[in-house]
């Protein structure tokens, strides 16, 4: 049976791993091989990277940054952020990514979506979707946003994930700019809405505070994924701690 | 040292293969020249990606007579992913004829309430040949990495070496047939179990002469 996954989320700031809280007040946590190293040998199923400069000086540190950790662990790596053009993705891919991960670039250039996984399959491209619930009472959903939770795109989440699932995407990961950050928990409501729409699977992120809201994540939310920063990095949870909880609860996971 | 041929025809990543090989032993050459593929102690066939490219590829590249030389002479030779499906004569996915080396043909997953399609992750792998050397110095029904939304369907049931189960569907994850392996699961990607099934890809590769 197909496992639950647990992924470890590595924000890289120009070679070095950074997290914020709300997308600012980013801090330094380190080496992104070594922590990739560590988190394999904690049992992570995969690993992400997400570029959060990707100005053009960085592009090129992502890029050995993936090179050097396709060398030394052997778990899928998925790479996002900044990802404009096809040589973009190709150029991650040769150096050892396994998918990427576009945002941004899928509302402004909704087309990129069927170009790239015609061209490298749809398997390697996942869809990353900031969605943050309406204010409006008479209108319910969750709202598009992109550049970072700054800019609101108008669009409808759940019509967005359907939208980009039929253009190709693979995979879909889903944050929730209400819930990341605040440790109380995932969006579940949200997480399970886009799940019922689409048949790629859904990578839950945003919110998570401890074990248990993975595990609601993973079986309320029915999410196949669960993405990981702070929790992880500062030390406040292990790998190993999460698959054991979601064990002792009946949640299938690679342990 | 071993020398294993990777078959280079632009379709997906080869880095994470050759470094997987190098670290089972052996000496990756990422190649499409047919004197290098012939010379090689073994043959790898990556490939991400969809059927018909990887055929338009191969055909544009000359490569196809290559890998059926390759295959007949002997040496071991491991597909993986695409490089299962390709072998094999039509698939679901696409219009080109495939490389035809074994019988049968590639499948989609069927829909079925919360299944998700592509089978993305990790899942076990189910033994279903006795000593099967790819398969040495492993646990029973080790986790691998898969990612895929067609499967092959081998008309020769006795070459299926492993199969996966996603949802209601039990599908064939694995072949071999003499010296011919092919997985769906990326080996390079599974982690010590991955590394594991390499290194036994590369001792029979270091044995053939």
């Amino acid at each position: 049976m197909l496992a639950k996954r647990i992924l470890p989320c590595l924000d890289v700031n120009a070679g070095r791993v950074v997290k914020g809280v709300n997308f600012v007040d980013l801090k330094d946590a380190g080496d992104p091989v070594e922590l990739a190293k560590v988190y394999n040998d904690a049992g992570a199923d995969e690993l992400v990277f997400l570029d959060i400069t990707a100005t053009h000086e960085a592009r090129d540190t992502i890029i050995d940054v993936v090179y050097r950790t396709a060398e030394q662990v052997f778990i899928p790596l998925t790479v996002g952020g900044g990802i404009q053009t096809l040589e973009n993705v190709k150029n991650l891919l040769r150096a050892g990514a396994d998918k990427i991960s576009i945002n941004s670039t899928a509302v402004k250039n909704p087309d990129f979506i069927n170009h790239s996984s015609d061209r490298f399959g749809s398997q390697c491209i996942v869809v990353a979707i900031d969605a943050r619930k309406r204010k409006n009472p008479h209108n319910q959903g969750w709202d598009v946003y992109i550049r970072g939770g700054r800019e609101n795109t108008g669009k409808d989440a759940i019509l967005w994930a359907q939208e980009v699932a039929k253009r190709g995407a693979g995979e879909l990961l889903i944050t929730s700019m209400d819930a990341d950050g605040t440790q109380a928990g995932y969006d579940l409501e949200l997480t399970h809405a886009i799940v019922e729409k689409v048949e790629i699977p859904v990578i839950a992120s945003g919110g998570a505070g401890n074990t248990h809201h993975i595990y609601q994540a993973l079986t309320e939310g029915k999410a196949e994924a669960a993405l990981l920063a702070s929790l992880l990095h500062y030390g406040h949870l292990t790998v190993e701690e999460i698959k054991n909880y979601l064990h002792k609860h009946q949640v299938t996971v690679r342990r | 040292m071993t020398i294993i041929a990777v078959i280079d025809y632009d379709m997906g990543n080869l880095h994470s293969a050759c470094k997987g090989l190098e670290k089972a032993g052996a000496i990756p050459k990422i190649t499409d020249s047919p004197r290098e593929i012939a010379n090689a102690d073994g043959v790898v066939l990556p490939g991400v990606g969809s059927f018909d490219p990887a055929m338009q590829h191969l055909k544009e590249r000359d490569l196809i007579e290559p890998i059926k030389q390759a295959v007949k002479s002997g040496k071991p030779f491991l597909g993986i992913c695409l490089g299962l499906q390709i072998l094999f004569e039509a698939s679901e996915e696409g219009k080109e004829e495939g490389l035809g080396i074994i019988k049968g043909k590639v499948k989609r997953f069927q829909s079925e309430p919360n299944l998700t399609i592509p089978h993305m992750g990790w899942n076990t792998l189910d033994f279903t040949q006795n000593n099967q050397q790819l398969w040495k110095n492993l646990p029973l029904s080790p986790y691998l990495y898969f990612v895929h939304s067609y499967y092959v369907d081998p008309l020769n049931a006795e070459i299926i070496s492993g199969q996966v189960t996603h949802g209601s569907q039990k599908v064939t994850a694995a072949i071999a047939q003499d010296n011919l392996m092919a997985v769906q699961f990326h080996p390079e990607k599974s982690s010590d179990y991955g590394l594991q099934i390499l290194t036994n890809f590369v001792e029979l590769a270091s044995h053939y002469f």
